[in-house]
């Protein structure tokens, strides 16, 4: 069986609205290593920063004393990011976010965090540790793809 | 941590004669942004068409979406116009993906979003 090579990079946040931001940092610093293409660097970006903030606010509930585990893993063909919180995960994808139902106040105007993940990356995953363990958010970017939105939109 | 977000406005006039508002957003757009933002949006609701120029901002997150969003419900409420310039191409691909561009027009530059309105 052949072995994968992966290379790691961790960091610890605080449950600290802005610090998403060295998260983000961190991950468009891994992609351009990698060779990623400036336009998938900002997808990577943006998807890191909205799964930390959740992870900040939902997940540890702003509670300092906790922290926000990021943990980058780049193979050959991708780079995989998990975000780590103490929260209780969620039970189920909340729905498309509606920008009429917005709009006209039928719909909260925030709530677009989810859904920019899952359409910035090529996959997303939220799992609960049925341990008590927390919870985490897992993404995936690969080299040489465009995002679903960008093949969509030719 | 997070970058100070400064809104400043000034007014412009169309080649029709049209006296439009510019609202110009420097650092970054999200939750902590929410008095600079609404707080200006608040001097020109109701008072005729307006740009948004986001060519000074950098990060914009799905809070700062929120806040986006809270001033168009106002503007459709009002019957009043907006346009967004000055985006990044990753920006304007967010803005599109969300359906801001429906109640938005999403233009390149100052010029093209106001002869839009």
């Amino acid at each position: 069986m052949s072995e994968r090579k992966t290379t790691n990079v961790e960091v610890r946040l605080p449950s600290r609205m802005g610090f998403e931001k060295v998260a983000m940092s961190t991950a468009a610093s891994v992609a351009k290593l990698m060779g990623f293409r400036d336009d998938r660097v900002e997808d990577l970006k943006t998807a890191v920063a909205e799964a930390c903030i959740n992870a900040i606010e939902h997940g540890n509930q702003l509670n300092e004393k906790l922290s926000v585990g990021v943990i980058l893993s780049a193979s050959a063909d991708g780079l995989e990011v998990k975000v780590v919180d103490n929260g209780e995960g969620i039970s189920k994808q909340p729905p498309k976010p509606d920008i009429d139902r917005k709009v006209h106040g039928e719909e909260d105007p925030r709530g677009m965090g989810m859904f920019l993940i899952q359409a910035l990356v090529d996959e997303a995953e939220w799992v609960h540790d049925s341990k008590g363990n927390g919870s985490y958010v897992r993404l995936v970017i690969r080299l040489d793809r465009e995002s679903e939105f960008d093949k969509e939109s030719k | 941590m997070q970058t100070e977000t400064r809104t400043t406005i000034d007014r412009t006039t169309t080649s029709g004669g049209t006296s439009i508002s510019v609202m110009r957003f420097t650092g970054d757009i999200s939750s902590a942004s929410k008095e600079s933002v609404l707080g200006a949006w608040q001097t020109v609701s109701g008072n005729g068409p307006v740009l948004l120029d986001f060519s000074k901002v950098e990060y914009i997150n799905s809070s700062g979406i929120g806040l986006i969003i809270t001033m168009l419900m106002e503007a459709d409420k009002s019957g009043q116009k907006v346009a967004v310039f000055g985006l990044t191409p990753h920006f304007q691909k967010v803005f599109t993906m969300v359906g801001i561009g429906k109640y938005a027009g999403l233009h390149k530059d100052q010029e093209t979003a106001a002869a839009s309105l």
